[in-house]
């Protein structure tokens, strides 16, 4: 596997690309909090937030479908809020009978389940947008720029550093369990149940093991580098007048956004 | 690319952005940042400098376990969360800041779990494992083997189950699911969740206790977590225990209690999303028998690590027989 194995980032020079990490960061963050603030059945305001989606996606020069497709992922989790669809008081919308039980959605149910897709999917988009148009490294850089506990930014640093690293090995396990596993389509093989649990629960521990031997290796190979507890950077990383404008327009834009959606 | 193929086995425990309302995603955001701050101060305490290179290859350890998986049957597969697992190992501090590592590169490289809510995935998963899996082990930590592999198991099963019960009160808390639908499927599928949870811990523990005593003696089980640890993990345990079944017994008085105290105002934005009566026929049981079947469940988990302990003491036994 690659360092970048698991990155999103795709390599272009747009626009959106050369922003400073710092303003997507920031942009990301006030759009998902403007979601969660569109109160439920806000239309037009969802169609507008989706509007400011597809101009960061064609400014990157990205697919619009392909984030689209890819905020799916969120998908899954709207089965934990389908019933309030049903549950939610007010004129019915339509119904349907399941076996003994009759299924009434109601119109205000409905409004607030399709409202808390909305913005799960819109907020999606934005994070996709995000690690489409920012290698991590740079994200990085942008957390210890806006003053995020500096211990934990660069233990996500080195985390994002062996990432691959130890997933190799992970896949290295797997493999090796797969080429002892005989398997007879006709014939019950290996243990129970819980044998295999034993034998993953053991590889979990060998790759515990390795992992951790590992990180000393790399302490003391840190140390002889010099080392002292703290991780530099020569990348300055400054604001030009440009991030500036482009952070303006979105929060301006959010802004009013928020209060055409409370108005209209 | 290569990690989506294990997605689809990752429990759904990360909440995505939009699920949670503004109030309910902002109060766990505080807290988990009180906890993760006091943990930093603890752990750089314990590690100095050797606290980031240590805790980021752990956090990579942590995802790249969740990798690893087995077959259960009929196409589902068992596999970690790892929550328990780094605070057992580790310490609960030290875990704290590897699972809080690992929900943040989660949200941030692959938008599993969300960014506004990212503060309450890191509570769910990573502080209220850390809890309850540290608390419950750490009385047992000196125990005999058998006592200890077993603890391990039921700590690592309430693990899971405590952070699926508080999932399910935040959905429901937020108005975004009806308590008696979301509970009891939450708390259903997490049971066998966390069975394999269960086993994967007591094997690797059990693994990482041959092959590197060292790590994981009684002085270093003093020196990552007090007795408070163990109250708090029992605490919120007990609480789980108790809610569960009232819960889904009787979401209404839930709801009333909730209303009573002014949790249901603060959560939610508009008004017509108090719930409704709205009941399903088989949930109707007392409290009684809900408490009754989560201490069978627990003593189910005691009796499969016990069985596994005695697997794992007769394959050592053969193996040194063979050597």
């Amino acid at each position: 596997m690659h360092i970048d194995a698991f990155d999103q980032y795709q390599e272009s020079d747009s626009l959106v690309h050369r922003l400073d990490p710092r303003v997507k960061v920031v942009v990301t963050a006030l759009f998902i909090l403007s979601n969660a603030l569109l109160p439920d059945g806000a239309w037009a305001g969802f169609l507008i937030a989706f509007g400011l989606i597809a101009l960061v996606a064609i400014l990157a020069r990205l697919e619009l479908w392909r984030v689209v497709k890819r905020s799916f992922i969120a998908l899954p989790f709207a089965l934990a809020a389908v019933t309030i669809a049903f549950a939610a008081p007010g004129p019915p919308l339509f119904s349907f009978a399941l076996g003994p039980w009759e299924f009434t959605v109601t119109v205000p149910g409905a409004t607030r389940f399709l409202s808390i897709l909305l913005r799960s999917l819109l907020s999606v988009q934005m994070a996709i947008l995000l690690t489409m148009t920012t290698p991590f490294p740079d994200l990085i850089h942008a957390f210890r720029h806006l003053r995020l506990p500096h211990s934990l930014v660069a233990i996500i640093a080195f985390m994002y550093r062996y990432l691959f690293v130890l997933s190799d090995e992970a896949l290295r396990l797997l493999r090796a369990r797969a080429a002892r596993t005989a398997r007879l389509d006709d014939r019950a093989v290996g243990g129970s149940v819980l044998w295999r649990a034993r034998v993953t629960g053991n590889m979990a521990g060998q790759l515990f093991v390795r992992s951790f031997e590992r990180s000393d290796r790399v302490y003391n190979a840190m140390l002889a580098r010099g080392y002292q507890g703290h991780l530099y950077t020569l990348s300055p990383h400054e604001m030009s007048g440009f991030d500036w404008a482009a952070l303006g327009f979105f929060a301006l834009a959010l802004l009013a956004l928020q209060i055409f959606a409370r108005i209209g | 690319m290569l990690a989506q193929p294990f997605f689809p086995f990752i429990p759904q425990l990360h909440i995505p952005d939009g699920f949670l309302s503004l109030a309910v995603a902002a109060i766990f955001w505080l807290l988990s940042l009180v906890f993760v701050a006091v943990g930093v101060h603890k752990v750089q305490k314990t590690f100095n400098e050797r606290l980031i290179p240590l805790m980021g290859i752990m956090a990579a350890f942590i995802f790249a376990a969740q990798m690893l998986n087995f077959p259960v049957a009929g196409g589902t597969s068992g596999h970690l969360l790892g929550g328990a697992l780094a605070a057992i190992v580790l310490g609960p501090w030290a875990g704290i800041l590897v699972m809080t590592s690992v929900i943040a590169v989660q949200a941030l490289l692959f938008q599993d779990g969300g960014l506004l809510v990212m503060g309450a995935n890191i509570f769910n998963m990573g502080i209220l494992t850390a809890l309850v899996g540290y608390g419950l082990y750490r009385p047992f930590a000196a125990s005999r083997r058998t006592v200890q592999m077993a603890a391990i198991g039921v700590a690592a099963w309430f693990s899971v189950m405590a952070a699926a019960l508080l999932t399910s009160l935040q959905l429901w808390l937020s108005g975004t699911s009806t308590l008696n639908v979301v509970l009891p499927a939450m708390m259903g599928v997490h049971a066998l969740i966390g069975l394999g949870e269960a086993l994967i811990t007591v094997a690797a523990v059990s693994f990482i206790r041959q092959a590197r005593p060292d790590l994981m003696g009684a002085k270093q089980v003093r020196e990552q977590g007090g007795w408070g640890w163990v109250a708090a993990g029992a605490a919120v345990t007990l609480l789980a225990l108790l809610l569960t079944p009232f819960a889904s017994a009787d979401p209404d008085g839930l709801e009333r209690v909730a209303i009573n105290l002014g949790f249901m105002h603060a959560g939610q934005d508009a008004p017509y999303q108090l719930l409704p009566d709205y009941t399903i026929p088989f949930l109707g049981e007392s409290p009684i028998s809900g408490i009754l079947a989560g201490l069978v469940g627990a003593a189910v988990v005691a009796a499969l690590v016990v069985l596994m302990v005695h697997l794992l003491r007769r394959s050592s036994t053969l193996t040194n027989r063979r050597a």
